[in-house]
Order: structure tokens, then sequence, then C-alpha cells
């Protein structure tokens, strides 16, 4: 397309910027001979920083999942010793660990499915809306979108108290329908569901504002003449729409899988701190393990799995962005 | 759409603005009762049919949140956290980004490929490794190892967005000064600064929004006593359990700051996360 063109400029000198007769060859070659370490000079201080803070403590996780760490190595009364994949047999022997991971991946799937459905529903629905309304709409999302996820928790909390929530009030209201003094958060699943919904409620902001943009980009000619072969709005949609927002369908489902796996303040303080057992995930499992339980290497173990599994979803994250030409 | 008779497409439109509205309800309730709650008398916030419209006007709520335990403290060294993360995160993602935009060189794609695999990392599969490590260097429970940490989701944040800025201003500019006698030094501060300079305040703002609410590391790597206003926030609970008015009041401290830096910054922020995604 040529107006991608324009948006991104080359990262390659374009043919016509052909250096000026007059200036001599000389200091076009001192500049690039040198310029073959300011990069690394420019680079230098952010490598050095994400080497401390990101590189080291990567290593140092997996190399704690493979030793006995706990209380008496974090004092430094025993040195941390090899251990092997005793960590890991441990860890998936435990049939609480496979309840947590399958519980994990139902809640990051629905949590995904429910924010990119709902996501590309309003984004839809925006193109159709009066103008007014559109505006209303964006106040809200970006406002809730804007929430600090703590802030958002606690209000979440507040709506879904059992004796003074509003929710319980209004759901009473209904016909048949008695909930004052429901304890949403009793059972894990249904607890869960709660979060799942404060999660996608600050989730989906996001994906409307950018499936909007791609929105945009659709050129109505193309639209039109599928409506002139017969398609209906669906066919459109299908056959249209959806195969030219792909890129962004798969950047956003892939980040929202990679941050939906990754949910732990909502859990944690919804739960006041500590998580029953119906309510672990992943990430609150490893804490658990770590900083209740005091095996810092069972937590690593955890966590370590926790990423591998991600990995798959990283790489199809990393390929998009590579094939769309953002990684040149 | 267009075969339609104009009273039908008007009805039609007044159902999608139906449902728009549906909507705007759906998503704004929550903020709205947040603000509703925290200006409503406490006696009222406990009423098991509670009005949906505000009842009264009254600022005890925010008197009682600030009482109930030290507001401005959390605060403060929220405040310190955050703008220390930010300048460091600006002036060390600037350069780094400059590198990956403006030069070629062996290994660049590696470079970006790593800043980007390591923003994908879930902090929390690093809290344990980075307690240890903060432990070890003597920095736990001090605010310059919790700006450190808070620099492995910064950095590559302000390095990928600031190189999406830097893309975006043609080089030709940059060029053209060099060819009338500036140095390369010279070109960037004179051309491509000034026009730098929005986008750089966007991801300023970003990155201090991020740093502010970032949770988990500032409740695993401060004590109790250094809280910070997060951290504040989640702890709320009194002798009485938890009293939601004032809670709420905390809340709207909290947020409506953050929320209103949000909207500044927000249209530009999206414009650049989608700018590359939607070439065909």
């Amino acid at each position: 397309m040529s107006a991608a063109d324009t948006t991104t400029p080359a990262k390659v000198p374009p043919p016509r910027q052909a250096p000026p007769p007059d200036v001599p060859q000389r200091p076009r070659g001192k500049r690039t001979s040198s310029g073959a370490a300011t990069p690394w000079l420019l680079l230098a201080p952010c490598l050095l920083v994400l080497a401390l803070v990101m590189g080291y403590p990567l290593v140092r996780l997996v190399t704690l999942s493979f030793q006995e760490f706990g209380q008496s190595q974090l004092w430094g009364f025993k040195p941390a010793e090899s251990v092997g994949f005793a960590n890991f047999s441990k860890v998936l022997g435990d049939d609480e660990f496979w309840q947590v991971v399958l519980r994990t991946v139902i809640f990051a799937v629905g949590s995904v499915v429910l924010t990119m459905v709902l996501g590309m529903l309003i984004a839809l629905l925006l193109q159709r809306v009066s103008g007014w309304v559109k505006t209303l709409v964006n106040i809200a999302l970006v406002a809730s979108w804007g929430m600090p996820v703590i802030v958002a928790t606690t209000v979440f909390k507040w709506l879904f108290d059992a004796d003074y929530g509003v929710l319980n009030a209004v759901l009473s209201k209904l016909p048949g329908v008695e909930l004052i003094g429901h304890n949403w958060f009793a059972s894990g699943p249904e607890g869960l569901a709660v979060i799942m919904l404060l999660v996608v409620w600050g989730a989906v902001p996001f994906v409307v504002i950018t499936l909007s943009a791609g929105l945009t980009q659709v050129p109505a000619e193309l639209e039109e003449a599928a409506r002139l072969d017969g398609a209906g709005s669906w066919g459109v949609f299908r056959y249209v729409t959806l195969p030219i927002l792909k890129p962004i369908i798969v950047m956003l489902t892939t980040l929202s899988v990679i941050w939906d796996m990754g949910v732990f303040p909502q859990v944690f303080v919804m739960r006041g701190g500590h998580p029953e057992a119906e309510f672990q995930l992943l990430t609150t499992y490893s804490y658990d393990r770590a900083f209740v339980v005091n095996d810092y290497a069972q937590g690593s173990a955890i966590a370590l799995i926790t990423v591998v599994l991600l990995l798959g979803v990283v790489a199809v994250y990393m390929r998009q962005m590579l094939k769309i030409g953002e990684v040149e | 759409m267009s075969t339609l008779a104009p009273a039908a497409r008007r009805r039609s439109r007044f159902g999608w603005n139906l449902l728009g509205l549906l909507v705007f309800v759906t998503a704004g309730f929550p903020v709205y009762w947040m603000l509703n709650t925290a200006f409503k008398p406490a006696k009222d916030a406990i009423d098991p049919d509670p009005s949906l419209l505000p009842t009264g006007l009254t600022l005890s709520n925010f008197r009682r949140a600030l009482d109930i335990a030290d507001f401005w403290g959390p605060v403060g060294r929220s405040l310190v956290v955050s703008l220390s993360v930010v300048v460091i995160g600006i002036v060390v993602g600037m350069l780094a980004a400059l590198a990956i935009s403006r030069f070629a060189f062996r290994g660049r794609k590696i470079v970006i490929v790593g800043i980007l695999a390591v923003q994908m990392v879930p902090l929390v599969a690093m809290i344990i490794p980075v307690f240890l490590l903060l432990n070890d260097l003597h920095q736990y429970d001090k605010l310059t190892g919790l700006i450190i940490t808070y620099l492995t989701f910064i950095l590559p944040f302000t390095v990928w967005t600031l190189r999406g800025f830097i893309v975006n201003i043609p080089r030709e500019l940059e060029e053209a000064a060099m060819v009338d006698g500036c140095s390369r030094t010279g070109a960037f501060v004179r051309v491509v600064f000034p026009l730098l300079a929005p986008g750089m305040v966007a991801t300023s703002v970003y990155a201090f929004i991020q740093a502010w609410n970032e949770y988990l590391y500032a409740l695993m790597l401060l004590s109790q006593e250094h809280q910070t206003a997060t951290v504040w926030l989640g702890n709320f609970t009194t002798k009485h359990g938890t009293e939601y008015a004032p809670m709420m009041a905390g809340a709207t401290m909290m947020a409506v700051p953050i929320v209103v830096l949000f909207l500044l910054v927000q249209r530009k922020m999206a414009a650049g996360l989608t700018a590359g995604a939607v070439k065909g």
C-alpha cells in the first residue's frame, strides 16, 4: 500500500538522496567508520541496566529452580545446594499444581476471548452510532482504561460487597432474585468470574480503541464492492474486515494472553492478600510457595514453568511484529 | 445500508445509539460508583438499598481517609520513585532508541528483538530473584532498589515507544542539516529534538503512570512503613474492617490525577502504538 510508505520512513536512505557531488568522499567514510562504535555506546547504559535488573534475575530464576533454597539459605546459614530436577518433579507431581494450571488456562482463555469479542463488537458498534454517543462511550472507555489496577480492584470489591454492594441490591430488584448478603467470593469459580469481569473491564478499552483505529483503515470501496457482489453484513465482516484487521487482532490477542496469564494484583488484593486455594492462579501460587511457604526454589520452578508456557505465545507475537515490519 | 429508506435508517441508528448508551453506562458505572460513594455521607454508603443517584455532597470521607493512615508519606514516596524512573528511563531510553532507529549496525535486529522479548516476561515471574538480588545488594526496603527494579519494565517501554516517534521523523531533515554544516549531534539537537518533544512528553507521562500504578514490586520490596500509594490503597482496612466510603475517597484521590494525565496523552500514545500496525 502506498499510503504506508508515508507513515514509516524508509530505514535505508532513499536513493534520490544521493550525496551532493561537491562533498568530498573522505568525511563520509570517516563518519561510517566511527559510526560502528557509536550505536553500541548509545546502547550501553540501557543494556547494562537491563543486564542487571533483567538478565541477572532471569539467570538466577533458572539456577534457583534447580537448587534447594529456603529460609536458611536466605539468611545465609546454609549454602544453596543443587538438587537437579527435584523441584520440578515435586511441582509436576503435585495434583494441586495441575489444578492451578488448568484454572489459570481457563481464566486466561476466558478473559482473552471475552475481551476480544466484546472489544470487536464495541468497535463495530462505534462505527454505527451518532457522534455524541461515540464521544460518551469513548469518555467512559478512556476513563476505565486509565484507572490504576489497584483502584479498579478496590472499586470492584465494593461493587460486589456481600451486604452493601450495589450489584446485589440492584439485582435483587429483579423479580425472583434475592441476592442481598450473597457472598460472591464464597466459591472459587464464582469469585474468579468476578475477577475475570474486572480484568475484562480493564482490558476492553485498549482493544476497542486499537481496533477502531484499525477499522478506519479498511477501505470503504472494498466493503462497497463486497456488498455489490451480494455479501451481507456478516459476509463483509468475515471476508473483508477481518482479513484486513488480522495483524492487529493477532497482536492484541497475544498481548492479552500474556497480560491475562500474568494477572496478580487483582486476585491478591481482592482476596485481602491471602488468596484461598480455590483462587490460586500460577502467579499467586508461585508467590505463595516462595513468600508464604518460604520455598523460594519451588516458587522459582513454578515461575519458570509459567514463562516457558508463555514462550509459544510470545513467539507468535514476535513473528507478527516482524511480519508487519515493525521490527526491521 | 444505502438502499434502506431514510426512516428505516434512522430507526436502526436509534437502536445502535441505544446499544451504545448501554455500553457507556456499563463501562462507566464502576467509575461513577467510586465517585458517588466517595462524596456521599458515610451512613448512606452502608444503606442495604443504596440510591443510585447522589444523596448529598460531603468531603468527610476524604478527611477520614487521610486520618486512617498516613497518606502523604506514601504519595511522596510514589512521586519520588516514579519521577526518578521516568527521568532515567527517558534519558537512557532515548540514547538506545536513537541507536536502533538511526544507525545501521551489526546485531541491531537482535537488540530490537531482545528488547521486545524482555517486555513480554511477566513481572510476577521475576519477583523472587529480584527480591533475592536486592537482598544481596542491601537494597531491600530502599527506594533506590525499587527505582532500579522499575526500570525492568519502564526501560523497554521507553526505548520502544521513543523509537516509534523517532522513526516517524524523516531522516532527510537531519541529512539536510548535516549538509548545511551541522554535526550529527548538532543536527539531532537542532532538528530532531524539537520535533520529538511532544512524543517525549507523552512517553514520560505514560511511563510515570505505569510506575505510579505498580503494585507487586512495591509491596514486596518495601516494608510496611515505607509503602507506596498503591500499597496504601491495597491495605486500606481499619479496626472496624473495611470502611468502604473512605476507601472510595482514597481510590478517588489515587485515580483522578492519573486518569487526567492519561486523558492528556492517550490519543498520542494510541496513535503511536498503532502507527506501524495498520499497514496493508
